[in-house]
Parts: C-alpha cells; sequence; structure tokens
C-alpha cells in the first residue's frame, strides 16, 4: 500500500492525541490546576492535527461532515463520531480539571474510553480489509491501543507506567510482524484465484493493461517499502522503545524527557511508514507483483 | 446507504468468455467514450501526451501467460472491470453513503456528488475495479452503462453495455444472472462460468468462462502426404543430360 505522508502523520498525531486523553481521563491521580491545562491542550494540538493531517488525504474535504452520516456501516463514520464525542467529554472533563480544581469523573472515565474507542476506530479501518493479508487479523488494534496509551503515559509524564509499557509493547510489536509476515505467505489468495486460469498451468503475468502507472499501481501496488523493512524494524524498536526507556531511566530533566518523546514520535513515524509499505494488497497479483 | 440491501429483484452483469477475447481493447475504448460524455463525471487523463500519462478507466485488459505441464505455454486476454459483487466491501466502508447497491438490479453505483474521494472502497475491492478520477477527485467506477441499459432513446440492440455492444469478437455478454432462463445463466451453466477471487467473499456477480482444452497438436502435417520429397536422383530425359553435362563439365 503506498505510504501517504498525510495518513501517516495522523495515525502517529491522533494516536498519541487520544492516548493522552485516555491515560488522564482513566488514570486516577490526575493532575490538576496549570499542569492538566498543558497537558490537555498538548492532546487536543496533537488530536486535531492528525484529524487536520487525514483530510489533506480526501479528493473532497468540504464534504467532510458527510462522513458522520454511515455509522451504522462504516468504521471511518465511526471513527468520526468517535472523536468528537471523546474530545467533547474530554473537553469537559478538562474545565473541571483546570477552573474548578475539580475531577469530574463523569466526564473523565466516559472520556477516557472514547478516546481508546476512536484508537480502535481508527485500527479497524485497516483490519477489516480483507484485500490485504497483513492487517486482516489481530495486530491493528491490540498495535494502534498499545502505542496509543504508551505514548499516552509518556506524553503525560507517567514515567513509571511508561517505563513499564514501553518493552511490553516492543515485544508485542515483534510478534505482531512475525504473524504478520506468516499471515502474508498463508493468504489463500494468489494469481490463479485471481484468474481462474490455475486448472490449465503455471499463470504469469505477461502484459500489463498498461504501459505507464495508473491510480490502481500507484495506490496499491507500492514497492518499495520491503526493500529495507528489516533494517527499517530495528531503528523504529530503537527510536520508538529502547532510546526512551533509556532517557528516562536517566536522573529526570525536561530535556531528556522531551528527547524521549521526540525519539518516540520518530519511531512510531518510521513504524506507520512501515504498516503501509509493507502491506501488499491482492490486486497487486493482477499485475504479477 | 452503505448498508447492502438484503436481495435484489435482479442481478445484472456480465459474462466474459476468455477463450473468445481476443485481446483488442476496443471495450477499454468504448468504454472511456461513453463514460466521458455521459453519466457522472468525465474519465480524465493526466498528461496524456507527456512522460507519466495517467488516466482513469472503468475497464482494463491484463494478459496472462499460462504454462500447462505438458505443451506450449498459452496466452489468454483478461478484461477486468467491476464484479458487481452481491457482498461488495466498497459498499459497507463507505463513510458518506456515496457508494450503494441498487435494490432493482443489483448495480453497485457511486454518488459523485457524496463522495469525499478518501479511497477506501478502492482499498476494500479485492479486483482494482475502482479508480479515483485524477482531476475530479471522485470515485470511478463501471456502472454496466447505467445510462444505456434503460436509454429509450436508444435503439434497442444499443442497450446494453458500451463494452458488450463494441466488442468485434462477441466475447462480453450482458443480462439478468438471477434469471436461470437468460442467455447468460444458460451460458454460465454450459461453459462453467466461474467466480474470480472467490476466497475473498465478495459473492461476485460477474462470470467468466473459462477457456476451452486446446487440441493437442497434431503429430503429423495433414498436407504432409502431398508434399513427398522430390527424387534424389534425376531419371529419364534429366538424368541423361544430368550424366551427360556432368561429362562435359
Amino acid at each position: 500500500m503506498h505510504p501517504a505522508p498525510s495518513i501517516i502523520l495522523f495515525s502517529t498525531l491522533s494516536g498519541l492525541g487520544f492516548g493522552m486523553p485516555a491515560v488522564l481521563g482513566l488514570d486516577v491521580p490526575a493532575p490538576r490546576g496549570w499542569i492538566a491545562f498543558w497537558f490537555l491542550l498538548i492532546a487536543f494540538v496533537l488530536a486535531s492535527a492528525g484529524l487536520i493531517a487525514s483530510t489533506f488525504h480526501l479528493g473532497h474535504p468540504e464534504r467532510a461532515p458527510k462522513a458522520f452520516t454511515q455509522w451504522r456501516s462504516s468504521w471511518l463514520s465511526r471513527e468520526a463520531w468517535l472523536a468528537m464525542l471523546a474530545l467533547g467529554l474530554m473537553g469537559l472533563y478538562g474545565i473541571g480539571l483546570v477552573f474548578f480544581d475539580a475531577r469530574w469523573r463523569i466526564f473523565g472515565v466516559p472520556g477516557g474510553l472514547l478516546s481508546l474507542a476512536t484508537v480502535f476506530a481508527t485500527s479497524m479501518i485497516y483490519t477489516q480489509m480483507r484485500t490485504v493479508p497483513r492487517w486482516n487479523h489481530w495486530s491493528p488494534p491490540v498495535l494502534f491501543l498499545a502505542y496509543s496509551v504508551a505514548g499516552g503515559a509518556l506524553l503525560t509524564g507517567r514515567v513509571s507506567l511508561a517505563l513499564w509499557l514501553f518493552p511490553l509493547v516492543g515485544i508485542v510489536q515483534i510478534i505482531a510482524w512475525m504473524d504478520q509476515d506468516r499471515r502474508e505467505r498463508a493468504s489463500d489468495t494468489n494469481i490463479a484465484t485471481a484468474t481462474g486460469l490455475g486448472h490449465i498451468g503455471q499463470v504469469r503475468a505477461f502484459e500489463p493493461p498498461h504501459t505507464g502507472s495508473s491510480y490502481l499501481t500507484k495506490e496499491m501496488v507500492f514497492r518499495i517499502g520491503r526493500k529495507h523493512a528489516a533494517t527499517l524494524k530495528v531503528i523504529a524498536l530503537l527510536l520508538a522503545f529502547a532510546l526512551p526507556v533509556l532517557l528516562l531511566l536517566l536522573p529526570f530533566a525536561h530535556v531528556m524527557a522531551a528527547l524521549a518523546v521526540l525519539s518516540h514520535v520518530a519511531g512510531v513515524l518510521v513504524q506507520r511508514w512501515l504498516f503501509f509499505a509493507e502491506a501488499r494488497h491482492v490486486v497487486s497479483l493482477y499485475y504479477g507483483r | 446507504m452503505t448498508s447492502l440491501p438484503e436481495y435484489t429483484e435482479k442481478t445484472l452483469g456480465l459474462v466474459i468468455d476468455l477463450d473468445t477475447c481476443v485481446g483488442c481493447h476496443a471495450c477499454v475504448t468504448a468504454c472511456k467514450g461513453w463514460n466521458t460524455e455521459n453519466y457522472g463525471a468525465p474519465l480524465a487523463d493526466t498528461d496524456a501526451y507527456g512522460a507519466d500519462p495517467v488516466g482513469s478507466f472503468l475497464n482494463r485488459i491484463h494478459s496472462y501467460e499460462v504454462q500447462p505441464e505438458t505443451g506450449p505455454a498459452q496466452l489468454y486476454h483478461f478484461p477486468k472491470s467491476c464484479l458487481h459483487c452481491a457482498d461488495a466491501p466498497c459498499v459497507t466502508v463507505c463513510p458518506t453513503g456515496a457508494s450503494y447497491k441498487r435494490v432493482e438490479d443489483g448495480i453497485v453505483l457511486v454518488n459523485e456528488s457524496d463522495c469525499i474521494g478518501c479511497g477506501l472502497c478502492a482499498w476494500a475491492c479485492p479486483y482494482g475495479a475502482r479508480e479515483m478520477d485524477p482531476a475530479e477527485k471522485v470515485m470511478k467506477k463501471c456502472t454496466l452503462c447505467v445510462d444505456r441499459i434503460y436509454n429509450e432513446n436508444l435503439p434497442e440492440e444499443d442497450r446494453q453495455p458500451a463494452c458488450v455492444r463494441t466488442c468485434p469478437a462477441g466475447a462480453r455478454h450482458f443480462g439478468d444472472l438471477s434469471d436461470p432462463d437468460s442467455d447468460v445463466s444458460k451460458l454460465v451453466a454450459a461453459r462453467g462460468g466461474i467466480e474470480l477471487m472467490p476466497e475473498q467473499g465478495t459473492a461476485p456477480v460477474n462470470r467468466y468462462l473459462p477457456p476451452r482444452p486446446r487440441d493437442a497438436a497434431p503429430e503429423f502435417d495433414v498436407l504432409a502426404p502431398f508434399l513427398e520429397p522430390v527424387a534424389e536422383e534425376p531419371k529419364g530425359f534429366l538424368g541423361w543430360l544430368d550424366r551427360t553435362l556432368e561429362r562435359i563439365g
């Protein structure tokens, strides 16, 4: 799949942007006053930046409000609703924390849960794609939620929680990559079922329908990512988890914490790039790739 | 509505004969022509005369080489357009309701004024039947020429999809596949028509007629008896001439 920068940016930023309110809303010792204000502001900026980035991917962003209509069937539509509800409730929770020094858990708990539900809905957009064997199973929801909560813990200064979560999420990621490789190999869709010519003999793509590129080949028959996949996976793990853990274990300093956040975000960006670039769409089979 | 209908009154679709298609791309041109001038946004091309021409098409022809265990490789041309699936995954992923499947005839269409161009339906389709138009930025797909098949301004023989009407080899057939007595259903039954990627669970409507077994190459040439090799040694007058000339030479 084509790793569109707008979608990678969206999923990285909104993952963190909804991970922070999830931790703030559900975790008991929530900060109050100005600290709460800054945390919530950062969360809202990240989540909004992610949502704005996602509209760059649309052909007609001016029609985006129509995406709220099909929540009964479409995960993208559900994601839009959940995001708005989560941000609305967390806004009310934030008003209590910042201005009234009160923890309105009636808003905080559902706000936190809806933040997680938003991330889950995002992941289901990919998981539902039977056409992409790498995505069509448990790993996108588990990974998206795990990254989101771990990132949220880091960004809200829950250092001890982050130190537990980071190695754990790293291990889950390694298992998921192995499982994704296995699923892709085990896919029962191949050039024989795609063409229905397999009963005659070995099928080989002889000539594509067009000599140049097309929307299909640009969007779904993307192949560059797999060349350096192994190296990029190591880089992703080092940046997203290993380096932040190391920085957090050093004596606390705001510079170190900021570096840990930057390193984590860079690692997540690499991971999300791989998530798309490595994914193989079955339409590639028609092009013999 | 992005939910799929429980049933459709008709199941209109195409039956494509892989034995007959000659790979001339006439259907591609006819499709592009009709669908650029009629229903919906025109099918654009960008950089059409430049180094990197890209355009949207609703029908494309692949070619495949099949190597049997014995004998020479066989070449098949493979037209591919929307299969108007009964369980169309492109419809249910649509966040705006722009994609829908019609109850009256099962045609899968896009309401272009509701399409936000997110591209999710193209991801959900295993066949590559949907393409984003490079100029209009809305999703384009085969309409089964919905503006031809019911069009009473056209002569009756033209009330079929442009690709079917134009095919010079008669490799494309159009009809109601839910009616067991329709010509297309009979053709599918007689020739063992198949679904593409049945394991994807899309329940496609269009059927492909697999190539009939090819004749084995004959072991001898039928003209061989008439082409006996000429005599090595000339006889009669030519033989005398040959011997005489050799004596002189």
